[in-house]
């Protein structure tokens, strides 16, 4: 990690006033950001916080309602397809044509983007090198395994040397070494290459890795900051009480400490410095109303919650 | 950013030659679906030749209705495919491509439209083994022209429908009470009469006067088909080249559009 990391001052992805709605229901609202040049970029958030549709509007796959979207420089309302030929999608979906070989995908693939047939085929082995594919290139895509097809299609993303990366939900189907060898790859490219990278996922741990993240919440953007800045936004340690009646509990603990105590998920929650402290504090004051209290560092979920009031797997 | 920095330019040509040959190789890897789309026609041939021979048609009458049956049924199953691949599949790759919509649509039109021919030509040469032919070679190569231009015409149809459907089941509705009816009302089935109303309908079926062109080229020996009232060869041609390019058309303007499909 000492080498040069990638200055993120130019713009790769400018996101502006951005709203999508769907009939009466908005799917994104009013949303703006900024991504810089070669970051390793996270829309966290659960199903329904509009991150798929934001997705698909960045990928050109659905039209752009209101606002306005540039990638590295061009306009994807006017300018749409200079915007694709510098962009590469991962889709969540499976996009391999399952009776192909691998070979035969990732030909049309650089057929679809341009590539001439000589430099197709060495665009061809050296991604299939990368994601260690080269002895699966002549079997069909029906016969490989979930992670092999993973990896065929961020082959296949990758394959017109993009100088943005657009993932959905890159890890779902991954087991943990696959995940991490994912990582590896990403990490090397915006590296050494400065390709950006911008990602959406659902899971807390995956977006612990990258530079930023931002939170989405109902469409909106509730957070939007490096995962330690986030984590540290919390404020010290996140206490969990269980108790038969949190909401009591909770009135009477700001009653008696002026201090934010909220109810999610049926448990009292507050963010304080010296939570070992706080501990003994709240088992004294309140011996006969809680059933269990732990105490813990703020985690992603924390953030969440501390945005959003709710739960980050809570139905919507 | 310069917009001058490499980028491929993106072959229309080979777009559409690419996206064609995958719709041939996935045909051909699916040997069910060959076997399949060989053996129906010439059960149905046989049937309806065998079935209706009372009414003094026989095999050389329904040799050009079974053309444009496959012709028809071949153009529509291979387009149904948008509907999965759009959700989930190949489609969404192609869509977010800098390639141009138009290669896309041709693409996949030329493809089923060749797998269409592939069959048409193999009943063509099994009615030319097993019957007595007395077209000349120039009307059979006439012919071959006209299917092809069936063929694109119907596969183009079968794209204008799938594109906006969002489940398979949607599509075999259509198919029931549209296409079907389609290939009812062209000629294939019913000869023609003037104080019928099925005659009359059909004349406002452009698949009429493909069936019609089929029949003024390929004549076999004892054909009881009367040519004269059938619409005559240039309005068979006009109509059916007439009918492709609409689709076509057709097909580019309504791939511009998303269907809620994709938004979810």
């Amino acid at each position: 990690m000492n080498a040069i990391r990638p200055t993120h001052d130019k713009t790769g992805l400018s996101i502006t006033e951005v709203s999508h709605r769907y009939g009466e229901r908005v799917a994104v609202d009013n949303l703006s950001l900024t991504i810089g040049v070669g970051e390793i970029f996270v829309f966290l958030g659960p199903n329904g916080s509009g991150k798929t549709t934001l997705f698909r509007l960045l990928s050109t796959l659905i039209p752009l309602q209101a606002g306005d979207v540039t990638l590295l420089g061009h306009d994807l309302r006017t300018d749409p397809n200079a915007a694709r030929q510098k962009m590469g999608v991962v889709f969540q979906a499976p996009s391999l044509d399952k009776k192909l070989t691998v070979s035969e995908n990732l030909h049309h693939q650089g057929v679809l983007y341009g590539l001439s047939n000589k430099i197709l085929e060495q665009r061809k082995a050296d991604m299939l090198a990368a994601l260690g594919l080269t002895d699966r290139a002549n079997e069909r895509v029906e016969k490989l395994s979930g992670g092999q097809r993973r990896r065929v299609e961020l082959a296949k993303g990758m394959l017109h040397q993009p100088q943005l990366l657009l993932m959905d939900e890159p890890s779902t189907g991954l087991d943990p070494g696959s995940r991490a060898d994912l990582w590896r790859y990403l990490r090397q490219v915006s590296k050494q290459d400065g390709v950006t990278i911008v990602m959406t996922t659902h899971l807390l741990e995956e977006a612990e890795r990258a530079d930023r993240i931002a939170i989405m919440h109902q469409g909106k953007l509730a957070a939007l900051d490096t995962p330690d800045a986030l984590q540290a936004s919390v404020g010290g340690d996140s206490i969990t009480i269980r108790s038969p009646r949190s909401q009591e509990l909770a009135d009477a603990i700001h009653a008696e400490f002026d201090c934010k105590a909220v109810v999610v998920d049926g448990a009292v929650r507050l963010e304080q410095a010296d939570g070992h402290q706080w501990i003994s504090r709240l088992v004294e004051a309140f011996p006969n109303q809680i059933e269990t209290i732990t105490l813990g560092k703020p985690t992603l979920e924390d953030v969440f919650i501390d945005c959003t009031g709710h739960r980050f797997l809570e139905d919507a | 950013m310069s917009k001058n920095s490499p980028s491929n330019q993106v072959s229309a040509v080979s777009v559409v030659a690419t996206l064609a040959e995958r719709e041939l190789v996935r045909f051909f890897r699916q040997r069910n679906r060959v076997v399949g789309a060989l053996v129906q026609p010439i059960m149905f041939w046989l049937l309806f030749s065998a079935g209706l021979r009372s009414n003094h048609l026989g095999f050389d009458f329904f040799f050009p209705g079974t053309l444009a049956m496959i012709l028809l049924f071949t153009a529509i199953f291979t387009t149904i495919s948008i509907i999965e691949d759009r959700r989930e599949g190949f489609l969404q790759s192609v869509l977010v491509a800098p390639a141009p919509r138009w290669a896309m649509v041709f693409g996949k039109i030329a493809g089923g439209a060749a797998i269409a021919m592939f069959q048409a030509l193999f009943f063509l040469a099994l009615g030319w083994l097993t019957m007595t032919m007395t077209s000349r070679v120039l009307d059979v190569v006439l012919a071959i022209f006209l299917m092809e231009i069936i063929a694109i015409a119907l596969t183009s149809l079968g794209f204008f429908i799938a594109w906006r459907m969002e489940s398979t089941q949607g599509f075999h509705a259509i198919m029931s009470v549209f296409l079907f009816p389609m290939w009812l009302l062209s000629g294939s089935l019913f000869p023609d009469d003037p104080n019928s109303w099925i005659t009359f309908l059909s004349r406002f079926n452009p698949l009429t006067y493909g069936v019609a062109g089929l029949r003024h080229y390929l004549q076999f020996e004892g054909n009881v088909v009367d040519l004269n009232a059938l619409p005559p060869i240039p309005i068979c041609w006009l109509v059916t080249v007439v009918f492709a390019v609409v689709m076509l058309w057709l097909s580019w303007r309504i791939s511009g559009t998303r269907t809620t499909g994709d938004l979810l």
